[in-house]
């Protein structure tokens, strides 16, 4: 039973004009196996968390610690994070012209299982994968993000979660820019990678809809760069009829 | 509103006597960014040079000696005069009319001494089908000029490519002439030579000529590329399209592309558009890139131009490593991909891959990933 655990995690966005503090000691442990859903506010400083789990360069860590499975994260690079079992589903995926999405899938595959899939079996996985999310075979040709609506990136990066299949996996606003169809099937493909692993998952979001196909374990309230309170699934349904305001620091 | 002076792209200078041109100085705009330190060379008469012969013949290419060349072609500057006026030999390659040749007529080029003059004459007859690759390997010196003529109703592709040792000087003039409905793909892979300096010109001799230009450099260490382009629109219902892309890396390296697009008054119903993007892999190199556009008339179906020289998008290389791919190869995807426009526009697989495949290993990738692209 493995665990991904954020100990006291205090960490500064780097900017031309300086360094701001994004996240205020945040603490929390996600067991193998277990769904927490982060929600927050905008500006809370959520996806910085995601970002800086991922190792994301414009973040710089001040204090605290990330391990994996026991392991130190913070030592280790953007792509060994991936490697050891870690994956970000990003708000907003990057177009990578002129490289192909099966080219693309079949690197990043090749480098997290460590060795390069045999060819047929290979085209079957992929088109299979596909196949569950609903897209359309031609979908491999087309060059990474360029042109994707919306709805496609999200789909392309739960196909990715569902080929690296990671130990932990971070889903950040997966459901924004989604309609409710685009929401289901993506939601369906990451209850399949839920059922058939063993995958932590943090789901970070602002609002409650992606929670009514993907069940939390547990809920976190994400507050100016820390949890503020956690509880069980009803928590989301007190902070969709209450809002956030309830939690709104006392200073402000 | 002020208007801008306009560009005066024309008339240009041509003469067979390498006297009528000054001898570069470094002040002029043409020769503005080139080390003339490494192209002075061929400013003045080498007697002892070379000449530059196709190694082997065949049914399509033959090495002439230049007294025997019929060719009305005239240098724009003046080492391809002093070139014009020495050569010797003179490599031609001929595809005759109503011919469709199937595979690609490949032309391996040698020079013959330290420093050699070239000339090369391609002519496709009238409603012929070919694809031409040369190939360059820079060793030596080499200064001259390649006249390529595409007879009404043919298509030439054509792929040049110069590789080699990071050293030696190469200065060519490439000069198109297509008929009417005829197409013209010439696409220049510049990875090789110390000091490159490459003009394609395209002039249209009827309506309705087609040429898309297409090239890609691969600049590091201290290699100087220069590709200085000029497309001269005359006739009707004419199209070009220049598409260039460069990366650069290393401490010294410097490319500069000039792009000059003239439409002449007559030349109505023109449709041009010509594209440069630089991509800097790290800090210390500098890429110059100058787009000129010269409209004589307004009855025109299109003209445009862009240039774009960026740094290396982090957010990109963020991506993909998230995905577990190493730094190292997740540039190498990036600036792969870059390429993968310019060669997808030969519409010939065999030979985008085998590009590739040579763009890979300079990289650094191994060869047998690039057929993925």
């Amino acid at each position: 039973m493995g665990s991904l655990a954020l100990t006291d995690l205090c960490a500064s966005v780097i900017t031309d004009e300086g360094e701001l503090e994004i996240l205020k000691g945040v603490s929390l442990t996600i067991e193998s196996g277990t769904t927490h859903a982060v929600m927050g506010p905008n500006g809370s400083g959520k996806s910085t968390l995601a970002y800086v789990i991922a190792g994301h360069p414009k973040y710089r860590v001040t204090s605290g610690s990330i391990t994996l499975d026991g392991v130190d994260v913070l030592g280790m690079s953007v792509d060994a994070r991936a490697r050891a079992g870690l994956f970000l589903a990003m708000q907003y995926p990057v177009e990578v012209p002129g490289v192909s999405v099966s080219n693309f899938l079949r690197t990043s595959v090749t480098a997290v299982r460590g060795e390069a899939p045999k060819l047929r079996t290979w085209v079957k996985e992929m088109k299979d994968a596909m196949g569950a999310l609903q897209m359309d075979p031609s979908f491999a040709e087309r060059n990474v993000n360029e042109g994707f609506s919306g709805g496609e990136k999200k789909r392309h990066e739960i196909l990715q979660l569902s080929l690296l299949n990671p130990k932990f996996a971070i889903l950040d606003e997966t459901d924004s820019g989604l309609d409710v169809d685009a929401l289901r099937t993506v939601s369906e493909g990451v209850n399949a990678f839920r059922e058939q692993s063993d995958a932590g998952v943090l789901l970070i979001t602002h609002y409650t809809r992606i929670l009514q196909y993907i069940k939390p374990d547990l809920v976190h309230v994400f507050i100016d760069g820390r949890i503020v309170k956690s509880g069980g699934a009803d928590l989301a349904s007190a902070l969709e009829s209450e809002g956030y305001e309830q939690f709104a620091p006392a200073s402000a | 509103m002020t208007i801008a002076p306009p560009v005066d792209l024309s008339p240009r200078l041509t003469s067979l006597d390498p006297d009528v041109f000054d001898i570069p100085t470094g002040r002029e705009v043409e020769w503005r960014f080139a080390p003339l330190d490494s192209f002075g060379v061929f400013f003045q008469p080498i007697n002892d040079a070379g000449f530059v012969t196709a190694i082997e013949s065949s049914q399509y290419v033959r090495n002439i000696a230049m007294a025997d060349l019929r060719s009305s072609w005239l240098p724009s500057d003046r080492p391809l005069a002093v070139a014009r006026s020495l050569a010797q030999n003179a490599v031609v390659v001929e595809v005759p009319k109503d011919c469709t040749v199937a595979a690609p007529i490949v032309v391996q080029l040698k020079g013959s001494a330290a420093r050699s003059y070239q000339h090369i004459e391609v002519n496709i007859g009238a409603f012929s089908n070919a694809v031409i690759v040369l190939e360059h390997d820079l060793e030596l010196d080499i200064c001259g000029a390649m006249v390529v003529n595409v007879a009404d109703g043919a298509k030439l592709t054509m792929l040049s490519v110069l590789q080699g040792d990071k050293k030696s000087t190469h200065i060519a003039g490439w000069h198109t002439t297509t008929g009417r409905d005829s197409t013209f793909i010439g696409c220049a892979v510049t990875i090789g030579g110390g000091a490159v300096r490459i003009s394609p010109s395209v002039t249209y001799s009827a309506p309705g000529g087609n040429a898309e230009l297409l090239g890609l450099f691969l600049a590091d260490g201290d290699q100087y590329f220069e590709h200085r382009i000029f497309v001269e629109h005359e006739q009707p219902n004419c199209t070009s399209r220049v598409t260039y892309k460069g990366a650069l890396s290393g401490s010294g390296s410097h490319t500069v592309w000039v792009g000059d697009v003239l439409v002449r008054r007559g030349a109505v119903g023109t449709d041009t558009y010509e594209m440069n993007r630089n991509l800097l892999l790290n800090d210390g190199p500098r890429a110059d890139s100058v787009p000129n556009l010269e409209l004589e008339t307004g009855d025109i179906v299109g003209a445009g131009h862009a240039s774009a020289t960026g740094r290396f998008d982090d957010e990109q290389l963020f991506y993909l490593q998230s995905r577990g791919i190493s730094e190292m190869q997740a540039r190498q995807l990036v600036v792969r991909g870059f390429f993968a426009e310019v060669l997808g526009r030969l519409n010939q697989v065999d030979l985008r891959d085998s590009m590739m495949a040579i763009i890979s290993r300079r990289l650094g990738l191994p060869a047998a990933e690039a057929t993925d692209v």
